[in-house]
C-alpha cells in the first residue's frame, strides 16, 4: 500500500516535471517588459526588461527566438528564448504592433499601421525585402499553414487582403464587419477566421472563394451588446474547436470548428485580447489587458482553472515547450 | 505582327485576370463610382484673445473632413469608389444662405456642414437641400435635435444634454451630490446651464446654488478677488461651471473660497475629443492627423472626420452614392462606425444624433470615458446620454 503511494508520487513528480519545461511569454505593454510564467505551477517566475511599449510577439518554429514588437522603439527584436538577451533587431517600419511569421521562419509580415503598409522582412538579412500598400490602419495579419497566403485585415477600410506569397502582390479583399482585429487560419489553410471587434462578431471565410461563408455574432447573457469585441481568435490543430476573445465581455467564446455553433462562454479576466494555445493544445492561455493578469484554460474540461498576475497590461503571449 | 498578337494576347490574359479576382473577391474592375462631398463653412471672426496661451485656430473642422475623404479612398481604390472633396469657405462678410444656393443647385448630395447653430435649419429648409444629407460638425444644440430636427440633418458632436448627462453620471459616481452652478451671461451658457439642471434631475442629484457671473472679464482683478467673494455659498461638493467661450471659467479652480473641483465647461470638461485620449486605437488617428495638419485634432475636426467617414463607410457597404440609401442604411442597425472610443458609433433614428462615448478629459489627462461603468440601458449604455427615444421630440422619422 505504501509503496504504491510512493510509486504514485513518483509517477506524480515525473509527469509534473516534464509538463514543467513548458514556459508562457507576456508582453507588458505598461511595463516595458517581458513576463516569464511557469503556466503548470500557476507563478509568475520573473519579469525582465524588453524595451519601449512591447505588443506583438511570437516564437520561431524550433523554439529558439522571440520576436518581439517593442512599438515605441520602431523596431521588432529578436531575442534568445532561452537567456531573454537580445540578439537582434529587425528593421520593422514605425510603430510596430503585430506581425506574422510564415512557417518556415524566415520571414516577417509587420503591419504599419500609420503608414497602411504590409512590411515584408527577411529575417536572416534583416532586411526589408517589399513594402505592400494596403487598407488604413491594417492590424491583424497572418500567413497560411501551406505558405500560400498572408491575410492582412485593415481596421478602418474594414477588408482582409489576400496577399500572394510568390509576388507579394495583393490579388483580392474581401470587405469584412466593421474593424476587423484578429485573423487565423485553420491548420488545413481551407479556412479563415476573422473578429470584428466593433459588430462583435467572427467571419469564416473560404480561402478558396475568399468568400464569408459564416458569420456568427456573439451574444452574451447579462453583457451589452457594444461590450462584446472580439479580437483574438485561435483554432486547433485538429479543427474541433476554435476560441475568440471577446475583449471587454470578459469572455472566450468556444466555437465548435464543425458546426460553427457556440459551445460555451468562458469567463477570463479583463478585456481579453490575444490566445495562445500550449505546444499540446491541451491548455488555452489569455492575456487579460486591464485585469493585469492571465488566466488559463484547460481545454479536456473547458474550465479556467487559475489566473496568474504578469504586470501591467499584458498583451501578447507566445509559449515555448 | 508578333507584337499585336502579344498585346491582344496580354488584353486577353489581363480580361482573365479581371474576370478571376471578380469571382473571388471583392476586386474592383471598370469605371470608378464616384461619391461627391462638400465641405461648408464661413470664416470666422477671431475672439479677442484671453489669453496668449493658445493660438486661435481658424481651419477646425475641415482637415477632419480632409483626413476622412484619404481614408474613404484608400478603401476606394479596392472597391471602385472614388470620393471628391469640394470645399466651400464664405468669406465673413457673405451670405451662407445664397453661398449655398449659389454653389450648390443639384451637386454635391453629401454636405458637411461647420455653421453656428442658427444657420442649421436655414440651410436645411431650403429647396436645394431638400434631397441631399447633411452632417452638423459643429452644434451642439438639443433645441437641434429635438423640436427643432429636420430629417435631412444628422448631428455629429454630443449635444449639451449628452456632455451634462457624461458629467453628471461622473459626479454620482464620485458622489459629488450637491452642485454649484455658475452660469456665464451668453445664450449658449444659458442653454448649457439647462442641460446641468436636467442631468441634476435625472441623475437625482442637488443644486444647492446658482450664481450668474456677473464680475468682470480681467484675469487680474477676477481672479484674485472677486472668485473668493463669489463662492462664498453653503457647502457644496463640486462647483459646475456654465462659460461656453471660456470667458471666466478658467479663473474659478483654485482660487474658490472652499477648496472645491472644478467640472463642466472648464476644469474636468465633456468632450467628444481630447488630445489626450489614446484607448482603442486612438493614438493612430492623432499620429495621423498631426502629421497631416501640424497640431492636435479639435473636436470639429474630429466630427468632420466621422461626417465623411460615415459617407465612406456608408458607400462601401452599400456600393452606391444615393443619398436615400446610404441614409437608409446609415439609420440601420447594420451601422456602426468606428470611432477610436472603444463602442461602435451609430446614428439614433429619432433624432438623427451620433451615438457615441463621451470623453471627460483635464487639460493633460483623460479622467474618465462616459457612459460610466455601472448607468445601464436595456438596449444601449450609450442612451443613457442625452435624449432617450421616449423623451424625444423630435418628429421627423415618423
Amino acid at each position: 500500500m505504501m509503496k504504491r503511494n510512493i510509486l504514485g508520487l513518483l509517477l506524480t513528480v515525473v509527469l509534473g516535471g516534464a509538463a514543467q519545461a513548458e514556459t508562457v511569454f507576456v508582453t507588458l505593454e505598461k511595463d516595458n517588459a517581458l513576463a516569464v510564467v511557469d503556466p503548470i505551477d500557476g507563478k509568475l517566475i520573473k519579469t525582465v526588461e524588453i524595451g519601449q511599449r512591447p505588443r506583438g510577439i511570437v516564437i520561431s518554429p524550433d523554439y529558439q527566438f522571440l520576436y518581439v514588437a517593442t512599438s515605441d522603439d520602431n523596431t521588432i527584436k529578436i531575442v534568445d528564448a532561452e537567456t531573454l538577451k537580445e540578439v537582434g533587431k529587425l528593421p520593422s517600419g514605425d510603430d510596430p504592433e503585430t506581425f506574422a511569421l510564415n512557417p518556415a521562419g524566415d520571414r516577417l509580415y509587420v503591419s504599419n499601421e500609420d503608414d497602411s503598409l504590409v512590411t515584408v522582412i527577411d529575417i536572416a538579412d534583416k532586411k526589408v525585402v517589399e513594402q505592400i500598400k494596403v487598407g488604413v490602419e491594417p492590424e491583424g495579419i497572418t500567413v497560411s499553414p501551406d505558405n500560400l497566403w498572408v491575410a492582412s485585415a485593415s481596421e478602418t477600410t474594414n477588408m482582409v487582403h489576400w496577399i500572394d506569397v510568390k509576388t507579394n502582390a495583393i490579388v483580392a479583399n474581401t470587405l469584412v464587419d466593421p474593424r476587423p482585429r484578429a485573423l487565423s487560419f485553420t491548420a488545413d489553410s481551407h479556412q479563415l477566421w476573422v473578429t470584428s471587434e466593433m459588430a462583435g462578431t467572427l467571419m469564416i471565410l473560404d480561402v478558396k472563394t475568399k468568400q464569408i461563408i459564416k458569420t456568427i455574432k456573439f451574444d452574451v447573457q447579462g453583457v451589452t451588446p457594444d461590450k462584446v469585441q472580439p479580437v483574438g481568435v485561435v483554432i486547433d490543430k485538429d479543427n474541433m474547436r476554435g476560441y475568440v476573445a471577446l475583449g471587454p465581455a470578459n469572455r472566450v467564446a468556444v466555437i465548435n470548428a464543425q458546426t460553427f455553433e457556440v459551445e460555451k462562454y468562458l469567463l477570463v479576466g479583463q478585456r481579453v485580447w490575444n490566445l495562445a494555445f500550449s505546444p499540446d493544445q491541451k491548455r488555452l492561455y489569455t492575456t487579460n489587458g486591464t485585469s493585469n493578469d492571465i488566466s488559463i484554460i484547460d481545454l479536456d474540461s473547458q474550465k479556467v482553472t487559475k489566473s496568474v498576475g504578469v504586470g501591467t497590461y499584458p498583451w501578447g503571449v507566445a509559449v515555448k515547450p | 505582327m508578333m507584337r499585336l498578337i502579344n498585346c491582344s494576347l496580354y488584353v486577353a490574359i489581363r480580361f482573365l485576370f479581371i474576370v478571376h479576382l471578380l469571382s473571388v473577391g471583392f476586386v474592383y474592375a471598370g469605371a470608378k463610382q464616384t461619391i461627391n462631398i462638400a465641405y461648408f463653412t464661413q470664416e470666422q471672426k477671431v475672439p479677442p484673445p484671453m489669453s496668449n496661451l493658445d493660438a486661435f485656430i481658424k481651419d477646425k473642422g475641415v482637415l477632419g473632413a480632409e483626413l476622412a475623404i484619404d481614408d474613404n479612398n484608400t478603401t476606394g481604390q479596392f472597391t471602385g469608389q472614388q470620393f471628391v472633396l469640394k470645399k466651400v469657405i464664405v468669406p465673413l462678410d457673405g451670405n451662407v444662405v445664397d453661398a449655398f444656393n449659389k454653389v450648390f443647385g443639384d451637386q454635391s448630395p453629401y454636405v458637411i456642414v461647420n455653421l453656428p447653430a442658427e444657420h442649421i435649419n436655414s440651410i436645411a429648409d431650403l429647396p436645394a437641400a431638400k434631397q441631399k444629407l447633411l452632417f452638423d460638425v459643429a452644434t451642439i444644440d438639443d433645441a437641434l435635435r429635438n423640436e427643432q430636427c429636420r430629417s435631412n440633418v444628422l448631428h455629429i458632436l454630443p449635444s449639451r444634454a449628452m456632455r451634462a448627462d457624461a458629467l453628471a453620471q461622473y459626479m454620482m459616481k464620485k458622489r459629488w451630490n450637491k452642485w454649484f452652478l455658475v452660469v456665464g451671461a451668453t445664450e449658449e451658457d444659458r442653454l448649457f446651464a439647462e442641460a446641468i439642471r436636467r442631468a441634476a434631475k435625472r441623475f437625482g442629484m442637488k443644486i444647492v446654488e446658482e450664481k450668474t457671473w456677473e464680475h468682470t472679464y480681467d484675469a487680474r482683478r477676477t481672479a484674485q478677488s472677486d472668485v473668493a467673494v463669489f463662492s462664498q455659498v453653503d457647502d457644496y461638493d463640486v462647483l459646475v461651471v456654465a462659460d461656453e467661450q471660456g470667458r471666466f471659467g478658467e479663473y474659478l479652480e483654485y482660487r474658490t473660497w472652499n477648496a472645491r473641483p472644478v467640472i463642466g465647461t472648464q476644469g474636468l470638461v465633456a468632450t467628444a475629443w481630447h488630445r489626450t485620449h489614446e484607448q482603442w486605437g486612438s493614438v493612430q488617428i492623432q499620429n495621423r492627423f498631426k502629421e497631416q495638419a501640424g497640431r492636435w485634432m479639435e473636436e470639429q475636426d474630429y466630427a468632420a472626420y466621422l461626417a465623411g467617414r460615415a459617407i465612406g463607410e456608408a458607400a462601401t457597404r452599400t456600393q452606391s452614392n444615393e443619398v436615400s440609401r446610404l441614409k437608409e442604411y446609415m439609420l440601420s442597425d447594420a451601422f456602426a462606425l468606428q470611432g477610436y472610443k472603444g463602442n461602435p458609433l451609430s446614428f439614433r433614428p429619432w433624432d438623427g444624433q451620433l451615438r457615441q462615448p463621451v470623453l471627460l478629459a483635464a487639460a493633460r489627462s483623460l479622467v474618465a470615458v462616459a457612459p460610466v461603468e455601472g448607468f445601464l440601458h436595456p438596449k444601449t449604455e450609450l442612451d443613457t446620454l442625452g435624449y432617450d427615444q421616449p423623451e424625444s421630440t423630435c418628429k421627423w422619422s415618423k
